[in-house]
């Protein structure tokens, strides 16, 4: 009997140091590019041709000063404008995802049944394959090098919108609505000052969502946006990728990366509980 | 109680229009961006639209010539579409296969009473991180440490690993290797934390019982876990999928969109962007967005009903 105890302890103990060194191994894949991508922004050029180094040099000011006031590309100036379409896309995809959940959810009318099931119908369907339509639209207009058609579409998110009813589902009683209705605030006013600071936590968690992937987005913005002032940061780290490499100072373009990732990961960073909680919510539950 | 009928026949004549006005705005929306675009592409695909040098070609009709184009062999005798279709499976499944692997096993970790895993909120932060990650930056950061002169071949070099310079971006396997790693790296994370909430949604009494009778872990995991939690892998496999046909950012700023070596890591977008940006032919560009758009269409009727059950329930 203790024989098979200490048999039993011996195996868990055995289980344990092997799935702490799978975790350990998994976490050094994950940091080891973050890592020197940090260290290589703070060698000159020459020490990064020199060799491999573990621990960081002192260049990283000269970097970070060559960087922002790069010629070619003008980093300062692509942060500013993924922070607007990034930081709009988040505030009107949030909100407008509430309002039609709000609206699907609350009322009773006709089409309703059919407005639920369109909008599960095309969650799925990703938005490059409308993308020659969506391009020739924007020439039409004379859209293009504008930020309006990388912001205007995010009113229109299924998967934000399916987030939203299932977080009203969860949280939203009815006898709120009533009671509203009851004092005499008018529908809207009700949606706005009652139903939203309800739906905070959502709120919060899917403007993350949306900022991060607005701000990565590369494949329409690139179609989009070739005027030099109007370009988001992936366009140009793409353009560092299609440059002269190696007439590149590459500390330069260690920082430029650096620069591209900061803000996410600095949201992420201080948020992260918040934001992986909310990676399960809107999706299939087991 | 004349107040009362007064007010439900207020709420019955009147709410219904609120209903509509609050989704209107998603619908315009919509139609506009999305509906009419697709429409569009779709009509685009039978028209001959397309620059050649200084000379604009068309637009023209010209039927399902398009669409035969894109499925006849080119000059080398190979059928473009069918290659980078083939291409976009191979990276999909080097990256998917590992990050479901590695994502259910750490799933049944984190959840194991038994093995009490110390620091959840620091591994779960860690792997999670690269999915935010700009994955163009993470590409070009993929291309800077791989290069020949980059710290990968510097390291291996003075530790003695390897003798000469590894080409890295030269060979068909490396850059596939590399390309699938990166989605490894950005997806296992995600794809673990939602097996995780799969699992904790599973009746602990289950496993209680089953520890109880005597079955080993691997018996557990085989005959409890994973049955129940089918539907979850159902819909995480087809995400997976349908996200892995739009794989672009990452070949694309690897290979500066060539897709070399010899358009070996040529994607179904790489594609369809080549012909959107290099040759403007609008045409063949709407031929294979539509083909991306029925194999889309196909795994996403599979989530709607995975949803769409639950839904029920």
């Amino acid at each position: 009997m203790i024989d098979a105890n200490t048999k039993g302890r011996m195996q868990l103990l055995i289980t344990r140091i092997v799935v702490y060194a799978i975790l350990i191994f998994l976490t050094v894949l994950c940091l080891f590019s973050f890592y020197m991508l940090i260290i290589n922004s703070t060698r000159s050029n020459g020490q990064l041709q020199a060799g491999f180094r573990i621990l960081p040099q002192e260049h990283f000011l000269d970097n970070l000063k060559n960087a922002w006031n790069d010629a070619s590309i003008n980093i300062p100036r692509g942060m500013l404008n993924s922070l607007i379409v990034a930081g709009s896309s988040a505030i009107l995809t949030t909100y407008f995802s509430a309002l039609t959940a709000y609206g699907i959810h609350v009322y009773n009318f006709k089409g309703k049944k059919f407005a639920f099931t369109f909008i599960m119908a095309v969650m799925m369907i990703p938005s490059q394959v409308s993308a020659v339509g969506f391009i020739q639209l924007c020439l039409k207009l004379k859209l293009t090098n504008s930020f309006l058609p990388l912001i205007v579409p995010s009113i229109a998110a299924p998967v934000v919108f399916f987030y939203m009813k299932q977080y009203l589902e969860s949280v939203l009683p009815m006898e709120m609505v009533e009671a509203a209705r009851v004092d005499g605030s008018n529908e809207f006013r009700t949606f706005n000052q009652i139903v939203l600071p309800i739906m905070k936590p959502a709120i919060a968690v899917q403007m993350i969502f949306s900022f991060v992937s607005s701000w990565n987005n590369y494949f329409i913005p690139a179609l989009l946006l070739d005027k030099a002032e109007m370009k988001t940061v992936p366009i140009m780290i793409a353009q560092l990728r299609s440059a002269d490499y190696s007439k590149f100072d590459m500390g330069k373009v260690y920082m430029f990366i650096l620069l591209a990732i900061l803000p996410v990961m600095i949201v992420y960073i201080i948020l992260s509980k918040a934001i992986i909680k909310g990676v399960t919510a809107g999706s299939v539950k087991g | 109680m004349k107040e009362t009928r007064t007010l439900t026949k207020r709420k019955g004549i009147s709410y219904a229009k609120w209903g509509y006005i609050f989704i209107i705005p998603f619908f315009v929306v919509y139609i506009c961006c999305s509906l009419v675009p697709q429409l569009m592409t779709f009509y685009y695909s039978f028209f001959e639209n397309y620059r050649d040098g200084l000379k604009q070609v068309g637009p023209n009709f010209v039927g399902f010539k398009n669409y035969v184009t894109l499925f006849s062999p080119d000059n080398t005798g190979n059928i473009g579409i069918l290659k980078y279709f083939g291409n976009t499976v191979i990276l999909w499944v080097l990256g998917a296969v590992p990050q479901l692997v590695i994502a259910l096993l750490l799933a049944v970790f984190f959840t194991s009473t038994r093995l009490n895993i110390r620091g959840q909120g620091f591994f779960k932060a860690v792997i999670y991180m690269p999915n935010l990650i700009m994955a163009a930056a993470f590409s070009m950061l993929f291309f800077t440490l791989f290069s020949t002169v980059g710290p990968v071949n510097q390291l291996l070099q003075s530790s003695g690993l390897a003798d000469k310079t590894i080409d890295f971006f030269g060979r068909t396997f490396t850059v596939r290797g590399m390309i699938a790693l990166m989605n490894f790296l950005m997806w296992f994370g995600n794809t673990t934390i939602l097996l995780m909430a799969g699992i904790m949604g599973i009746d602990q009494a289950l496993f209680e019982s089953a520890r109880l009778d005597g079955a080993s872990a691997w018996k557990v995991f085989a005959k409890i876990t994973v049955p129940l939690l089918m539907p979850i892998m159902v819909y995480v496999v087809i995400t997976a999928m349908i996200g892995g046909l739009q794989m672009f950012d990452v070949p694309q700023v690897l290979t500066n969109g060539n897709g070399a070596p010899n358009r070996t890591s040529m994607t179904m977008v790489m594609y369809l962007n080549n012909f959107l940006t290099t040759s403007k032919n609008y045409g063949m560009a709407g031929a294979v967005s539509m083909v991306l758009f029925i194999v889309s269409g196909v795994l996403g009727l599979v989530v709607y009903r995975t949803l769409s059950k639950q839904y029920k329930q």
